[in-house]
């Protein structure tokens, strides 16, 4: 079984193709330049590169966000399509427990986490179990760093902080949670795509035609339309 | 049509430029196999107006089933589509993305040619759809976005002869209906209240200076406001009905008075209408009568459903470049500020 994996979902881009045992390639970048520019020539080569023509997948995942809105979308809208035209299933996969997985065999829980701004995060947590792999402890949030900081402070394990974002947030994070707070290593900062596609061999296919991102939040527009309706 | 070398070219288009998502297939440049457009207008109205950020999570939702629906219509496979166009700009940049990255994904799927389109060679070639083009030709552009006069020597050869300073003709119409509490999209609540009413009160027409195709509907608009506002300090009251008249007629005057001077100017066989405010009734009429004396120049409306947005238009405007061999690769990309005349 060949799989593509697309994520854009953030200023990472990756692709990768997967047998069950084997990961054939991958492009992994970490730059802020346009996904809708370079994401197709990236699956254009690399397909080319390992001699796959696009009538030979049997299977797409994709990163289906948290992230930059218009990031997920671009991955998003290339998988669907692909799946759709090509007939082939459609996985996706949360962009935060691709980026876990990089804290495979961690004793403790894994909060993998992207930035969104005004000392806010898009984290989760998960947890590597030898037998069961990465599970889903809490699910994917929108939430102020320090906030999650004390709510995580009830665990009383260490905890694995994983993502290019960490920089930024980790002062806050040390501060609140101290020891407990584990921070990753710059090499394991970038979610990697052949991670996505092993996740996503795990899951169950999902309907194309339905298949939208996951925002985790409304657009403004519409949470503020959404209020007014409930003052009124 | 000659230029073609293939008599059965087949092209499936998208474009998801703004609030409509929409595919079609088009034979040999002029002929409609199927054209499908899924409309976002009622999730819109709601905020009075398109907000990009919706658009573009709509056009997500949309995009595979419309391009399914599409080919069921034409009872067609990718196996007969000879090449994949879409609306690469201009437009707002998160809905064309939606477009762009399907129709690379498709075009790279099957292997086949891509093609971009510019939005409003897309809606200048609406009229291949109903007439075959005879060259020179001279294209009204009116929509939200564009008020535009485009001279045409060949195919695919775009001048703009004239363009909009400030507000393009669309955006007068919407600013004036919120003006007149009217709902949006209010251009076809002023054309309904326009019929209704009489040009009474006497609005600006900015002709600006001498010899200029260019125009200018800043100051129609302000001059709506203050004409309301004034009546309303006063206490009097203005029926919305001469309000709209009076509006629309300095609209249309403008607009019907530069296509023709132009069209005699460039000595054109054809004008064609394009956009959405080709829609206007009073626009269309108003048009009909100057150019019925006028028996040398053929004057070309499309009907309604291909003045406003689909991709029947793009799929019409794809079929000259493919033929003239153009191609887009895996780069390409939403331009929202895309050049006609490249
Ligand atoms: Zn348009």
């Amino acid at each position: 079984m060949k799989m593509l994996a697309i994520d854009t979902s953030n200023f990472v881009m990756g692709v990768a193709v997967v047998e069950e045992n084997k990961v054939i390639g991958e492009i992994i970048t970490n730059l802020k330049k346009n996904h809708s520019v370079r994401v197709m020539n990236a699956v254009e080569s690399l397909l080319k590169d390992c001699d796959i023509t696009p009538s030979e997948l049997d299977r797409i995942v994709v990163a289906h966000g948290p992230g930059s809105y218009t990031g997920v979308r671009i991955g998003v809208t290339i998988a669907k399509t692909l799946a759709w035209t090509l007939n082939i299933p459609l996985i996706g996969v949360s962009s935060l427990e691709a980026l876990a997985a990089n804290g495979r065999y961690f004793d403790g829980y894994i909060a993998p986490l992207f930035d969104a701004r005004r000392q806010q995060l898009y984290t989760g947590l998960y947890e590597w179990n030898n037998e069961r792999g990465l599970v889903e402890v809490e699910s994917d949030r929108l939430v102020i760093n320090k906030e999650w900081a004390e709510h995580l402070k009830s665990y009383n394990k260490p905890i694995l902080f994983i993502g290019n974002d960490l920089p930024m947030h980790e002062e806050a994070l040390k501060e609140v949670l101290g020891e407990q707070a584990v921070l990753a290593h710059v090499q394991q900062f970038n979610p990697r795509p052949s991670e996505l596609a092993f996740l996503g061999m795990k899951k169950e296919p999902q309907s194309v035609h339905t298949f939208v991102p996951n925002y985790i939040r409304l657009a403004e527009a519409e949470a503020n339309w959404l209020a007014s309706q409930q003052k009124g | 049509m000659g230029e073609f070398m293939n008599e059965n070219q087949l092209i499936l288009a998208l474009e998801t430029s703004c609030d409509e998502t929409a595919a079609a297939v088009i034979r040999n440049g002029h002929e409609i196999v199927a054209n499908v457009v899924a409309s976002q207008i009622e999730s819109h109205k709601r905020f009075g107006g398109v907000v990009p950020e919706i658009a573009s999570r709509h056009h997500v939702e949309q995009i595979t089933v419309v391009v399914e629906e599409t080919l069921n219509q034409a009872n067609l496979t990718f196996a007969d589509i000879d090449a994949i166009a879409v609306t690469e700009g201009p437009g707002l940049v998160g809905a064309l993305l939606i477009g762009v990255n399907a129709a690379k994904a498709l075009a790279f799927a099957h292997q086949k040619p891509l093609i971009g389109v510019h939005h409003i060679a897309g809606h200048i070639y609406a009229n291949q759809l109903i007439k075959k083009l005879e060259f020179p030709l001279l294209s009204l552009v009116v929509s939200g976005g564009h008020t535009e006069l485009v001279y045409m020597e060949s195919h695919g050869q775009f001048k703009v002869i004239g363009e909009t300073r400030d507000d393009a003709a669309g955006e007068a119409y919407d600013k004036v209906a919120r003006t007149l509490s009217l709902p949006y999209p209010g251009g076809p609540h002023i054309d309904r209240l326009a019929h209704e009413g009489e040009p009474l009160i006497d609005l600006p027409r900015a002709w600006l200076e001498e010899g200029s195709y260019d125009f200018s509907f800043s100051g129609l608009k302000s001059a709506v406001i203050n004409t309301v506002h004034n009546a309303k300090q006063k206490g009097e009251e203005i029926l919305p009905q001469t309000l709209a008249a009076s509006f629309q007629a300095s609209v249309i005057d403008v607009l019907v008075t530069k296509t023709v001077k132009a069209a005699k100017e460039y000595n054109v066989k054809q004008v064609l209408l394009a956009g959405g405010v080709a829609a206007n009734k009073g626009l269309r009429a108003a048009l009909e009568e100057a150019f019925a004396p006028l028996s040398n120049i053929e004057l070309i409306i499309p009907p309604l459903s291909l003045c406003t947005d689909n991709a029947a238009m793009i799929g019409a405007a794809a079929s000259v470049r493919f033929a003239q061999g153009k191609r887009s690769d895996m780069s390409l990309n939403a331009n929202p500020g895309l050049d006609l005349e490249e």
